[in-house]
């Protein structure tokens, strides 16, 4: 994923089937739930919080080419801020809590994908919401292990700058 | 390097080590004069420096409190974080881009060419062109500016190519890698650009000018000055006949110290410079130091700014390279038929995938979002900048209740856009557009204003003391051994980037204070 990825190529890959670059997802984004092998990781909020906040983060910045490890990991940080922060804690149960109220049930359990965002597009100004959404900003993105997958290659000093290896090799203009 | 008792009242103590303060301060020491900086933050050398946003962001970033307000969006997205600017030794030099311009002779002269514009604060420079080309001349030099005595332009790197390619097909004529304080062959005992990157992170070759690397040891070389890091000045005082006198600061463990001075020259950026004035109130000066115009704080200027991101069919790589060498110029004329007065640059601008996610379109989320992210390595980008209204109600005042690390009141941070900048960003974002569009993007994003790094204006320079803080040298109109150093003396803002001009007022002040001090002035 660090080549020459063009849309179009991703496009094929996605039709071809999500399975092909996605490992951790079913139909619609879901994540298959609380007992596959990251939500074990679950320090101080029970298992299914942590799941549905892991569902809510791939359903706020959803990702095809991003495997649940990745949103458990961002997921991971709140969780561990919570064990000294009770107000922390309780934000997330309740929030998720409410997730529930509004789903009529498992968040999680909503197969479609529009579903379940309309239900956080009613929460957007919320603190919960915006806890979660602010976590991923650093926890996803700032993820060393995900900027190969968005084609970014973070550090370059190391390596002597790109004056030799490509700060200007575009060429299809 | 030199040290310097506390008791000492001969040395010019300068506050801050930017790019006016640590100009300042080495060429006061160049000419011989004693000279103390002292500088908030701490020292980090180029091999210190990260290649890594997060990382840097939280090594050499001013984090101390500040609170805004005011309808600007910056307001919303970074309630407490109004400016993007640096707290270490360098100043906001060592994360500056590189761009070094000259201001266009009409901004010089901006309540004149552009007229009485409702609800703006306009006033000329009490200086000229005439007057500041050969300081320019002397900064271009010393900074090495590429395009400038003889120095080659940087290569291209692909966010320039692209940027290239729709200007040219747009029929823009002023297009080129720009003016930069970046070396394009080795040149003042710095190596050249190897392309890296992280311009904003601190270069880690000291290709690019910065005083940290530049000036401030050709000042320590001779003897004469001092750095002191992680002395955050709290108050300047003063005595009965209304001189200064001295500084009081706290250092890395908060003790106190006071530093007696001969000259205090204010350089720590259009927020700090201006809180500093106001708490140093005192019985004799109520309402803070030099603010007999009630000017202290006020016309805050941040230039309009914006940035367009757009998609292409194919990879860009745009963060390969240097962040800034790349510029438009054929919009930063002034032409009020474009329906706004003044004008803007449009310059090469890339950021890493973790700022990306918290700049393109702060608070954004959900799919719409996620498919910038996902398409980050076809994307190319570009910052706007341009001349903005100074407006009085724009301003750096005392926080009512919140108080800092010290005990003293942090800096609230006003800001409203005039309706000319909200023109001026307007054209800007499309013509941006345009630019893309020409070059064959599938689709274009309207990215708002990053946290201000162009702080201007809060101590401005006037003919007349009752329009401002300082003279046409930088001296307080109040206090003759009293000067500002930084952007903060920025009577208009102009359409360009701000540094070239800060050094070369820095230049020009230092060659006055000089003068001033060898004929028993000062």
């Amino acid at each position: 994923m660090n080549g020459h990825t063009n849309i179009s190529r991703r496009t094929a890959l996605k039709a071809a089937g999500a399975g092909l670059i996605v490992a951790g997802t079913g139909t619609g984004g879901l994540v298959y739930g609380h007992n596959h092998a990251w939500a074990a990781t679950a320090e101080n909020l029970d298992a299914d919080t942590f799941a549905t906040l892991v569902q809510m983060s791939r359903d706020t910045y959803p990702h095809d080419r991003l495997e649940d490890k990745f949103y458990a990991a961002a997921v991971s940080g709140l969780d561990k801020a919570a064990k000294d922060d009770g107000a922390l804690k309780s934000m997330l149960t309740d929030g998720v809590a409410g997730l529930y109220k509004a789903a009529g049930g498992s968040y999680s359990g909503i197969t479609d994908a529009d579903k379940r965002t309309a239900l956080l597009k009613a929460i957007e100004n919320d603190g919960f919401f915006q806890k979660v959404r602010g976590n991923l900003v650093t926890g996803l993105y700032n993820n060393k292990e995900a900027w190969p997958l968005f084609g970014y290659e973070g550090a370059s000093a190391d390596k002597g700058g790109y004056l030799e290896r490509g700060f200007d090799d575009i060429n299809w203009l | 390097m030199a040290t310097f008792d506390m008791n000492d009242d001969s040395v010019v103590v300068v506050i801050g080590s930017g790019a006016g303060g640590g100009t300042l301060g080495a060429e006061l020491a160049i000419k011989g004069v004693k000279t103390v900086i002292l500088e908030a933050g701490g020292r980090h050398e180029t091999d210190e420096f990260q290649n890594d946003e997060w990382g840097s962001f939280g090594q050499i970033s001013w984090l101390d409190k500040r609170t805004t307000s005011g309808s600007w969006r910056v307001a919303k997205d970074f309630a407490g974080l109004p400016a993007w600017i640096v707290k270490a030794v360098g100043g906001s030099t060592t994360h500056w881009a590189g761009a070094s311009l000259r201001f266009q002779e009409h901004e010089w002269k901006a309540r004149t060419t552009y007229g009485d514009i409702a609800g703006a604060s306009l006033l000329d420079w009490p200086i000229d062109m005439a007057e500041m080309d050969p300081w320019y001349a002397k900064a271009e030099d010393r900074m090495g500016v590429t395009r400038t005595n003889g120095i080659p332009g940087l290569p291209g790197n692909n966010n320039y190519k692209v940027f290239e390619a729709g200007a040219k097909k747009l029929g823009y004529k002023d297009v080129h890698t720009g003016r930069m304080a970046i070396n394009s062959e080795p040149r003042d005992d710095r190596a050249s650009c190897q392309q890296i990157g992280f311009c904003f992170q601190g270069c880690k070759t000291g290709a690019k000018w910065s005083t940290l690397v530049a000036e401030i040891p050709k000042g320590e070389a001779t003897g004469n000055l001092e750095v002191r890091s992680n002395a955050q000045v709290l108050k300047i005082e003063h005595d009965d006949s209304g001189k200064v006198t001295g500084v009081l600061y706290a250092d890395k463990d908060g003790k106190q110290h006071v530093q007696k001075a001969r000259v205090v020259c204010v350089a720590g950026n259009s927020i700090e410079s201006p809180r500093l004035l106001l708490n140093s109130a005192s019985s004799k000066h109520p309402d803070g130091l030099a603010n007999s115009s009630g000017m202290v704080g006020k016309n805050y200027m941040r230039h309009m700014t914006g940035s367009v991101y757009a998609v292409f069919e194919k990879p860009v790589h745009m963060y390969r390279g240097t962040t800034m060498a790349g510029i438009i110029q054929d919009e930063s004329r002034h032409d009020p038929s474009r329906g706004f007065v003044g004008g803007y640059e449009m310059e090469t601008l890339s950021l890493g995938l973790p700022f990306m996610a918290a700049f393109l379109d702060p608070g954004g989320w959900g799919k719409d979002f996620s498919w910038w992210m996902d398409n980050y390595e076809n994307m190319a980008g570009m910052w706007l900048v341009g001349e903005d209204m100074p407006q009085e109600k724009n301003a750096i005042t005392l926080h009512a209740t919140e108080k800092d690390q010290h005990g003293l009141p942090v800096p609230n941070v006003h800001f409203d856009d005039h309706d000319n900048d909200i023109k001026m960003r307007d054209h800007a974002f499309g013509r941006g557009e345009a630019v893309y569009k020409a070059a064959g993007a599938v689709k274009t994003f309207r990215t708002p204003p990053y946290p201000s790094t162009h702080n201007l204006g809060t101590n401005r320079m006037s003919a007349d003391a009752k329009d401002g803080v300082v003279n046409k040298h930088g001296q307080t109109h109040d206090i003759a051994n009293l000067f500002v150093s930084d952007g903060s003396q920025f009577t208009t803002g102009a359409a360009e980037n701000p540094t070239l001009t800060i050094v070369a007022l820095a230049l020009r002040q230092a060659d006055f204070i000089a003068g001033e001090m060898s004929k028993g002035n000062l």
